[in-house]
């Protein structure tokens, strides 16, 4: 049935098993090596594995705002301290990755493919819920995968172009797909993220306020969970944030994000509540 | 047993290719022209549905005449093979060459070992990111042949006809209006006069834009610039 072909070759007929305009169909059909699965043990994998941890996402009016902090952990070791968990998915929608960071980059990798590839064959592209249940179709495969430490917990993040508004989708590890009424927040710093942002979230948030609660947000979570990196001023590294409305997914550059970072900085971590506008309660407070 | 009656090799050849040549000469011609804009591509196509030019990869386009469901299906086949590479290497090395090959390759098996030949021209075009970057154009027929054009090309039925008036007038570093009026003056009657705008599908690979370069030309926009002069 998966009769490698040579990947020369225009693969134009497939015959009874083409894969019309799915990507990961063709890849199953001509080169299955390069979808990721389980080694077949179910034990976990005998070394600490690389993980991703906070990620948040917020509806506001015009749209949805995504931000990820920076740093990837394996155990007690930080792997990473730059890396990228808020990803295009396509020109309106957006995926930021949780869990195991190996294969949740592989699966934002696959998931960019596959919508433009339907894109491409069908002439036109995918509903926003479409692609949501494609992602949970991907996060289900993962599942074997995920029952040997090697869990993906994506959010999904869109502007519906048919229905006006920004959409939030969060996915469990057994491929299970949630569509969120305002926000949700994904990780080890989640708990602490979502928290933080129910207190502070309102219907009528615009922009920028979702994006300065989603960076508050993500402190938060630092401040509590080791997993979660926070503001790095010595580094000048600061979360990944994205603004996805009607004309479309932009990553903010670094340089606005740590201005906008550094605006918030004199606020709850200083002092531990956030009464004055930013400005800390009691000057030099606890650190 | 009977025998079958012999046939030269050089008659099944002949007869394989003016079959094919017949079915794409019913159809309209299509050009292609590089300009400061990018490589844009005009077609005459009546529908709004059907399209004849369509985008394979971030800064490669596909276009086809002939017989629709033919060049619709080694187009799906091009988005494949393109975005496997990708997928396996990097988006770099996906370029319009390997491709353009694939393509030979496919229509030169087809014509030689199947049923009946295809009967469509393809072009596979590529644009540079920048004006140093060349752009590329190969143009391949029904049996595999590929040639690599420079600045534009021609596909289709009256292909001698509209190459001779579009020679006449081209020179590099046309604008994008210039390009767009050119290759729709040359498709209509005479050579000389633009079928309407919605008569027309034109498409351009634009330089400018990062990552994908294609977008379809329609509606105002073509219209205003149909209209500029």
């Amino acid at each position: 049935m998966t009769t490698p072909e040579p990947t020369w070759a225009l693969p134009m007929q497939l015959g009874a098993l083409d894969p019309g305009p799915s990507f990961v169909d063709l890849l199953r059909r001509v080169a299955p090596d390069h979808l990721s699965g389980a080694a077949g043990t179910s034990a976990g994998p005998p070394f600490e594995i690389t993980h991703g941890t906070t990620v948040v996402a917020i509806r506001f009016a015009g749209g949805v705002v995504m931000a990820g902090d920076r740093r990837a952990t394996a155990g007690y070791t930080i792997a990473n301290r730059r890396i990228e968990k808020v990803l295009p998915a396509d020109e309106h929608s957006g995926i930021a990755i949780a869990g195991a960071a190996g294969p949740a980059v592989e699966m934002a990798r696959l998931f960019q493919v596959q919508l433009r590839h339907y894109e491409k064959v069908e002439g036109e592209g995918l509903s926003l819920e479409g692609k949501a249940n494609q992602l949970a179709q991907m996060v289900r495969a993962n599942l074997p995968a995920a029952m040997q430490g090697f869990v993906v917990v994506p959010l999904f993040a869109g502007y519906d172009r048919r229905r006006d508004c920004g959409r939030v989708f969060s996915f469990d590890a057994a491929g299970g797909k949630y569509e969120e009424a305002d926000f949700q927040a994904n990780g080890s710093g989640g708990v602490h993220a979502r928290n933080w942002i129910k207190s502070g979230w309102v219907e009528t948030l615009a922009a920028d306020q979702a994006i300065a609660l989603a960076i508050r947000s993500l402190f938060a979570a630092a401040d509590e969970d080791v997993a979660t990196g926070g503001p790095d001023l010595v580094r000048g590294i600061y979360p990944n944030v994205a603004l996805i409305d009607a004309e479309g997914f932009r990553s903010m550059d670094d340089d606005e994000v740590a201005t906008r970072a550094q605006a918030l900085l004199g606020g709850a971590e200083r002092g531990g509540n956030e009464t004055t506008g930013g400005e800390p309660r009691v000057e030099g407070g606890a650190e | 047993m009977s025998m079958p009656f012999y046939v030269s090799p050089e008659q099944l050849m002949k007869d394989r290719a003016d079959y094919a040549r017949k079915g794409i000469a019913r159809g309209r011609s299509l050009v292609a022209l590089e300009c400061t804009a990018g490589v844009v591509i005009v077609a005459e196509n009546p529908s709004r549905t059907l399209f004849k030019i369509s985008e394979i990869y971030d800064r490669i386009a596909f276009a086809g005449v002939g017989k629709y469901n033919e060049f619709q299906s080694l187009k799906i086949g091009g988005v494949r093979l393109a975005d496997l590479k990708g997928y396996q290497y990097s988006p770099e090395d996906v370029t319009a060459n390997s491709l353009a090959n694939a393509y030979a390759q496919t229509l030169g098996q087809v014509f030689t070992h199947e049923m009946k030949p295809y009967e469509v021209e393809i072009l596979v075009a590529s644009v540079g990111a920048t004006p140093e970057e060349p752009d590329e154009l190969f143009h391949i027929l029904y049996d595999g042949t590929v040639m690599d054009e420079e600045g534009y090309t021609v596909l289709g039925g009256q292909a001698e006809a509209v190459a001779e008036a579009l020679a006449a007038e081209y020179q590099p570093g046309l604008d994008l209006g210039a390009a767009v009026r050119l290759g729709a003056k040359v498709l209509g009657a005479d050579h000389d006069a633009s079928p309407p705008a919605d008569q027309l599908e034109v498409a351009l690979l634009d330089r400018a834009r990062p990552e994908r370069a294609f977008r379809r030309i329609k509606g105002e926009e073509l219209e205003t610039l149909l209209s500029d002069s």
